[in-house]
């Protein structure tokens, strides 16, 4: 009976008798679920238009958060280093698209999804050798973002909004309007969502393979660049940071391989329920450290029941 | 000329269906199999034994458990290094519960709760399918890895949060512990290897593995066919986790000698992926060609440059390492999709037809 309580009935009652603190979580847990809706929007770019699904976009993160610090300790200008990086970015798409890609097209999808794995440990290395393996600062200020706090007092509590959070939500919410707007409206978009939905018709009229395959992964490195900058400003910048790309899979998962919406829809739920749980059930009830799992088991629990997840295009199978 | 497959004739079906189709193929594993167990052994030193022989057998035996589920079976894994450790675990509390129980049963035994996590774990494919299914086997790896660190009764409640292994003593021979000898734990690691080695290769190319086939190929086509779908994914799920786990638990009690959770998080279970794809997917020799290059190649890379006399150091050559390891994957896939287990098919065909180009 106890045990029942302390499961279905203390936890609320601590939300209810403590509003403020409440929010607070759910706050913290929306900036983290904008970062993984992020992640988890660069693998869903890829997944339309190759169905490859991208491993490395997690380490792409890493990568371009660590030239964009790099660069600036080599004594780079920060608002200089941004389109460096950019640059940086371009060509790592193209050689992935020339090394890599080209020569793995008509592939099975296990295939390609071992040679994203492969990208990932070669950037693993290549990164650390460069830059160092060590922790790195976000250059937060030099670039121009606010690093303030402003307070609150709901319900005669206190609520605590970093002015760098703030800005990833509203900076993360233009990006992804202006990539749905560039997918939707312009005729290189129109060209993504062709070649996601028939590679053969796609080529048939004209549409270049290996031109949108570069364009896609670019589209990604720059979503990877806005990510390594908002996560770098919150926790620092080294190859730990390769955990989130595990994170954004069940997000992935959850929303649907295919869907946009889906990546924001999962990547905001998952970040909120999970801080939720750990501080109402899995820190008093199960010894702490529940975030490493939880994202992974819900997301299982949800796939039973849509196996394709929430926003994924139903699975027709034939024979 | 050494390899002529002319002038043996089959006569029945029980001939084509042998294991061994070419009397050449008998000869060849009877060469692997008087290296692995007499030659070896009788030349290795220890650092030898320590670096390569050992991790290679224990290796290939993980990825063995993989290619049945992922090879075989169609069903993608990512959490072999979480089964592995359940494997551990499980040996651990045997042996400790039960100090005078053999090391060979015990082994045995561990994989069969390895089994019942994997199959428990393995119920979901029904529903979920492809790389949505991934998702069941990495709730399976955080999970699992996360239990190992806070259920304190699997380690026995020491403050270290590790398992150390006790010494143990088979027939009077220290097999396990750190007085044990490497020739020991090295025949004994070989012994499981070939007895689980037999057993594979029997179960694949049976009822069990036509039906695994079948299903990995189009699992809606098996099921017209009258392949019972939950059964055959399930037993896939529980041969391959058994295997795995029976690795999980060599890795620990005849390698390592003792083992914190971290150890089996993802990075494992990538190092085997990658052994078992580099070396082929659906083939059981592939399993051990994969794992003597991922085993062989950090070892190499660290001795060569002072071979030819470079001075590098010792952070650099590790992240080079991961660079070539990314990179080698990268060509492989790319030069021979089917992995290395192919290029033997490939070098097969040639031998019968050598010295004549066609």
């Amino acid at each position: 009976m106890e045990f029942l309580n302390n499961v279905f009935v203390a936890p609320f009652q601590d939300m209810a008798a403590a509003p403020d603190f409440f929010m607070q979580v759910v706050w913290e847990g929306l900036v983290s679920g904008v970062l993984y809706a992020l992640i988890a929007l660069g693998f869903v770019l890829i997944y339309k238009s190759s169905r490859i699904f991208n491993f490395a976009q997690g380490i792409m993160v890493v990568f371009a958060a660590l030239t964009l610090v790099g660069l600036h300790e080599m004594g780079v200008p920060a608002l200089l280093a941004v389109p460096l990086t950019l640059g940086v970015m371009f060509l790592l798409a193209v050689a992935i698209e020339r090394v890599v890609l080209r020569p793995l097209v008509n592939q099975p999808d296990i295939i390609l999804f071992m040679a994203t794995i492969g990208i990932t440990l070669f950037l693993i290395g290549f990164g650390e050798m460069i830059f160092g393996g060590e922790n790195k600062v976000m250059i937060t200020e030099q670039l121009g973002i606010p690093t303030g706090s402003f307070e609150f007092e709901p319900f005669g509590g206190f609520l605590l909004i970093e002015q760098k959070d703030l800005t990833a939500v509203v900076g993360a919410g233009v990006l992804v309007l202006v990539l749905l707007l560039f997918l939707n409206r312009s005729k290189m978009g129109r060209a993504i969502r062709a070649l996601g939905d028939d590679h053969q018709a796609a080529l048939s009229v004209g549409i270049s393979l290996s031109t949108i395959w570069v364009l896609v992964w670019f589209i990604a490195g720059i979503i990877a660049l806005a990510t390594g900058i908002v996560w770098g400003a919150r926790a620092g910048v080294s190859f730990a940071l390769e955990v989130i790309a595990y994170k954004a899979l069940p997000v992935l998962m959850l929303g649907g391989l295919e869907s946009v919406t889906g990546a924001i829809v999962g990547g905001l739920a998952i970040g909120v329920l999970e801080k939720l749980f750990e501080i109402y059930w899995g820190q008093p009830l199960l010894g702490g450290n529940t975030e490493t799992w939880f994202a992974f088991v819900f997301a299982l629990i949800v796939l039973l029941f849509r196996p394709q997840g929430l926003f994924g295009e139903k699975i027709i199978e034939r024979v | 000329m050494f390899y002529r497959i002319s002038g043996q004739f089959k006569t029945d079906y029980r001939s084509d269906h042998a294991l061994f189709r070419v009397r050449q193929d008998a000869v060849l594993m009877g060469i692997i199999l008087l290296f692995a167990w007499v030659i070896f052994p009788f030349t290795a030193n220890e650092f030898v034994f320590q670096a390569l022989l050992i991790p290679v057998l224990i290796y290939s035996l993980a990825a063995l458990g993989l290619n049945i589920l992922t090879g075989y079976a169609g069903q993608l894994s990512l959490g072999t290094g979480a089964f592995m450790g359940v494997g551990a675990y499980a040996c651990y509390k045997l042996v400790t519960i039960f100090p005078e129980m053999n090391l060979l049963v015990a082994i045995g035994l561990s994989g069969f709760f390895a089994a019942a996590v994997g199959v428990a774990f393995g119920l979901p494919s029904l529903r979920i399918k492809g790389f949505y299914l991934a998702i069941a086997t990495l709730a399976a790896q955080f999970f699992l890895v996360w239990l190992f660190e806070k259920w304190a009764w699997l380690y026995n409640y020491n403050a270290s949060g590790a398992i150390q292994v006790p010494t143990i003593d088979m027939f009077g021979i220290r097999v396990a512990g750190p007085t044990a000898s490497s020739f020991v734990q090295y025949y004994f690691v070989l012994f499981v290897v070939t007895i689980m080695t037999i057993f594979a290769i029997n179960i694949t190319r049976g009822h069990i593995g036509r039906t695994w086939k079948a299903v990995r190929d189009m699992d809606i086509a098996a099921e017209l066919v009258g392949i019972n779908l939950l059964r055959s994914k399930l037993i896939a799920f529980a041969v391959s986790s058994y295997i795995v786990g029976v690795s999980g638990a060599l890795f620990v009690f005849l390698w390592r000698g003792a083992a914190e959770p971290n150890l089996f998080d993802i990075p494992l279970s990538f190092r085997v992926l990658f052994i078992a794809i580099i070396g082929g997917l659906g083939s059981i020799l592939g399993n051990y060609l994969g794992a003597i290059l991922i085993v062989a190649l950090p070892v190499i890379l660290n001795i060569l440059p002072e071979m030819v006399g470079l001075e590098i150091n010792a952070a650099v050559v590790e992240h080079l390492n991961i660079m070539i390891i990314g990179a080698l994957i990268i060509a492989v896939l790319i030069i021979e999709p089917h992995g290395l287990a192919r290029f033997w098919a490939i070098i097969r065909e040639k031998l019968i037809m050598w010295p004549f180009p066609h």
